[in-house]
């Protein structure tokens, strides 16, 4: 042993030597702050907008975008080519990523000299918000009026990418991006097997829960349901809260607004009927060991009842079921309100660094027209505006009809992650944590409460 | 010996040596330390990753041994190191003896076997473990098939068990390279040791003390040091598996970094976790080859 530490004191006197040299370098570093002061963003004046970009020269147009699965990656690619056969002056120079690639490496490429000009920016805080905080995006005002996307897209579409200029209020302020396909998060429904327990669709929370009921005394399992992941936990968590909570105090929670409460009477019915019917076995048992998409997939097969899921799984399902599928808005609790969580797709925002803004408009405007509304309804996928109706069947049909009336009805509300920076880590763990039954409905709303109400009044 | 330029043995540094060494340690500098030091400078800020960022000077410090969200991770690190590294190492060391101990027939193909996990990425590790943990997987129709249907559960949502379905992960996926590495060592030791300590009477146990565990010192060390390393920088496994859940019961400090720093927007304490993390790895590794090496490089 004392030869061991003889012939390592050496080595430990080199090893600080080294160290302080390391710390004497990083004292030269440590004083100046990373990253930039924040810009205030473009404002950009109707008047100052050129619509005919065909006259400005050769022009390359770096786009990031995420539309990487089937019809999505079909209907982009169509686009592209039908925007550059339209102005040959321009060229799309463009990257594509899976949803998370994108949202991981956004942050680096949005900050650097060589940003791209037009990038698919998620909606929520974390993101879009972050953006507009620092100045990174272009206001679309200008654009709005000049191309008439104000008629195009409802407010309901539109304050899903909107922000005051300093991030700070969600909704509200101006346009920051477009997107191009909606999704709503209802209910999917085995029709066979609906018809096989002799139910009518459920209509408000009542039926539903005596469809519960009468699914469980059959044997059959009620609501397939996946949350090894956590996120999914945000859907079906979201699906009972908008039985009970009024809108508009979905929204404030939501979007992170005053004016809401947590812990308010209609949260804790919300959080004590999930527990309930986790304890009464409506959901898939042991659905935090199960992935999502082992659920869904389950479903598919034949499995579960009803599925609560996003309207992009309409292409798979259909696929899978055909006729034996159907969608739903969720149930109406007792207020009579309809709520559905959904919103758009990731929106298509430019840049601040971009210099062709004109260029990447007029490409924004070209991607989201009636004509490419067409192509990504024909694509399997659920235009955010101007689905047509006549031309879509089975499945796609009832989405569609399920978005309009959403849509008319002004029944669509935020996903509750988007509410602060930390609110997803926080909720996803949450639920996962009320649906083990490890919190109680009580402590599950009062530690949501607690980061909800200190970020609203952090503001 | 006669001294030749002055009062310099031969041998001695000589400033010609740094020239020769210039090169590495300028690669070494640009693209180790000066990340590093990239690093412990964001620590001592509050930062998005997008504006400009806030000097807290030792604040992130401060939270990551104070905060238990950020002190828990830490915690199951060192779950993880009990079942990435001690039982393998353990497994590994019986295994190899029995393998040099007694000639089995196909030796070569359980050696492979063995070793097989080694080779196989460990997200294509997770994605199979995932299914074979599921409630209706093949572990839980196993249980249910021997009559344990109490045992049968959603191991990876059960916020007990989730940690120890991990790290026996980990011990299926090190073992193997423990017993290849102590294979290794064994095959040093004349075959004569062996004979001879059977001739005084020594059973499997005292061979294993008295011959075969001193014989492998170096490895033990190698072993150690790579499972354990590999044990408190565990990412893939929980981000595919788990991503941290049930609520917050299998986060650890590579997967913290990873959701602070990119998906939260808080470098700042993303980074102090990855350098504190570090620094437990420097640690460990140091004191494993202090304890296990003896001295000798490993």
């Amino acid at each position: 042993m004392t030869r061991t530490r003889r012939s390592t004191q050496p080595h430990l006197h080199r090893t600080l030597g080294a160290g302080l040299a390391a710390a004497a370098l990083l004292a030269t570093t440590v004083a100046c702050a990373p990253g930039e002061e924040g810009g205030s963003g473009t404002e950009t004046k109707s008047e100052d907008v050129t619509t005919d970009i065909s006259e400005l020269g050769d022009v390359t147009l770096t786009v990031w975008d995420q539309e990487v699965r089937g019809g999505q990656a079909a209907q982009i690619a169509a686009l592209n080519e039908a925007f550059t056969e339209k102005y040959p002056n321009v060229t799309i120079d463009r990257t594509k990523r899976s949803f998370t690639d994108l949202q991981r490496t956004l942050r680096n490429a949005i900050t650097s000299d060589d940003a791209p000009d037009v990038v698919q920016a998620n909606n929520g805080r974390t993101d879009m918000g972050a953006f507009v905080e620092n100045g990174l995006l272009q206001s679309l005002d200008g654009y709005a009026e000049a191309y008439g996307w104000t008629e195009r897209f409802p407010e309901s579409v539109r304050s899903l990418a909107s922000y005051t200029d300093d991030g700070a209020t969600f909704g509200e302020g101006s346009l920051y991006g477009l997107a191009q396909v909606g999704e709503l998060v209802g209910v999917f429904y085995n029709k066979a097997k609906l018809t096989e327990l002799g139910l009518e669709v459920p209509e408000t929370t009542a039926d539903f829960e005596a469809a519960l009921a009468a699914a469980a005394d059959a044997d059959e399992l009620p609501i397939q349901f996946g949350n090894l992941d956590g996120w999914p936990g945000i859907h079906d968590f979201g699906f009972v809260h908008n039985q009970f909570v009024p809108r508009d105090d979905i929204r404030n929670l939501g979007f992170g607004r005053e004016g809401a409460s947590w812990t308010s009477e209609e949260n804790v019915q919300a959080a004590e009927t999930f527990t309930e019917w986790v304890d009464a076995g409506y959901f898939t048992p042991d659905f935090n060991g199960v992935g999502y998409d082992p659920a869904w997939q389950d479903f598919a097969q034949g499995n579960g009842v009803f599925l609560v899921a996003g309207t992009w799984l309409q292409a798979d399902l259909d696929e899978a079921m055909g006729e034996d599928v159907g969608f739903v808005l969720p149930p109406v609790g007792e207020s009579g309100e309809q709520a559905v969580t959904g919103g758009t797709g990731l929106p298509f925002s430019i840049t601040e660094a971009s210099d062709d803004a004109d260029v990447a408009a007029a490409y924004i405007d070209f991607i989201t027209s009636d004509e490419a509304m067409q192509m990504i309804q024909e694509a399997g996928n659920l235009p955010v505006v101007g689905g047509d109706a006549a031309q879509a069947e089975g499945l796609a049909a009832e989405i569609l009809d399920a978005w309009t009336t959403a849509g008319e009805d002004d029944a669509i509300v935020p996903y509750l992650d988007y509410a602060t920076p930390d609110f997803y880590d926080l909720i996803t763990a949450q639920v996962q944590e009320l649906g083990a039954g490890s919190v109680a409905p009580d402590e599950f709303l009062s530690t949501l409460e607690d980061e909800y109400s200190s970020f609203v009044s952090g503001q | 010996m006669t001294r030749r330029r002055g009062s310099r043995a031969p041998g001695e540094p000589r400033l010609v040596a740094y020239a020769y060494v210039a090169p590495a340690l300028l690669v070494f500098g640009l693209f180790l330390l000066a990340p590093l030091a990239y690093a412990v400078q964001l620590s001592f800020f509050e930062w998005d990753g997008l504006g400009l960022g806030t000097w807290v000077g030792l604040d992130n410090y401060v939270a990551v041994l104070t905060d238990p969200e950020l002190r828990a991770p830490f915690l199951h690190a060192l779950v993880l190191v009990v079942f990435f590294s001690l039982v393998p190492v353990t497994l590994g060391l019986v295994l190899a003896a029995l393998m040099t101990r007694s000639r089995v027939r196909g030796a070569g193909f359980f050696r492979t076997v063995i070793f097989l996990p080694q080779v196989v990425a460990l997200t294509v590790v997770a994605v199979v473990w995932r299914q074979i943990y599921a409630p209706t997987g093949p572990l839980n129709d196993a249980l249910r098939l021997v009559g344990l249907d109490g045992f049968a559960r959603g191991w990876l949502g059960d916020a007990d068990w989730v940690l120890v379905a991990i790290g026996l992960v980990g011990t299926w996926v090190g073992t193997g390279l423990c017993t290849v590495l102590f294979l290794a060592g064994l095959a040093k030791v004349g075959r004569e040791l062996y004979e001879a300590a059977r001739l005084d009477g020594a059973g499997f146990w005292t061979e294993l003390r008295s011959i075969s565990l001193p014989a492998v010192r170096g490895e033990l060390a190698v072993a150690l040091t790579l499972t354990m390393v590999a044990a408190l920088r565990t990412f893939d496994l929980v981000y595919v598996m788990t991503a941290g859940g049930p609520g917050n019961a299998s986060r650890v400090p590579s997967y913290e970094v990873y959701d602070r720093a990119i998906q939260e927007g808080d470098v700042g304490t993303g980074i102090t976790v990855a350098l504190v993390l570090t620094a437990l790895i420097l640690l460990a590794t140091w004191l494993v080859n202090r304890i296990a090496g003896d001295g000798e490089p490993a």
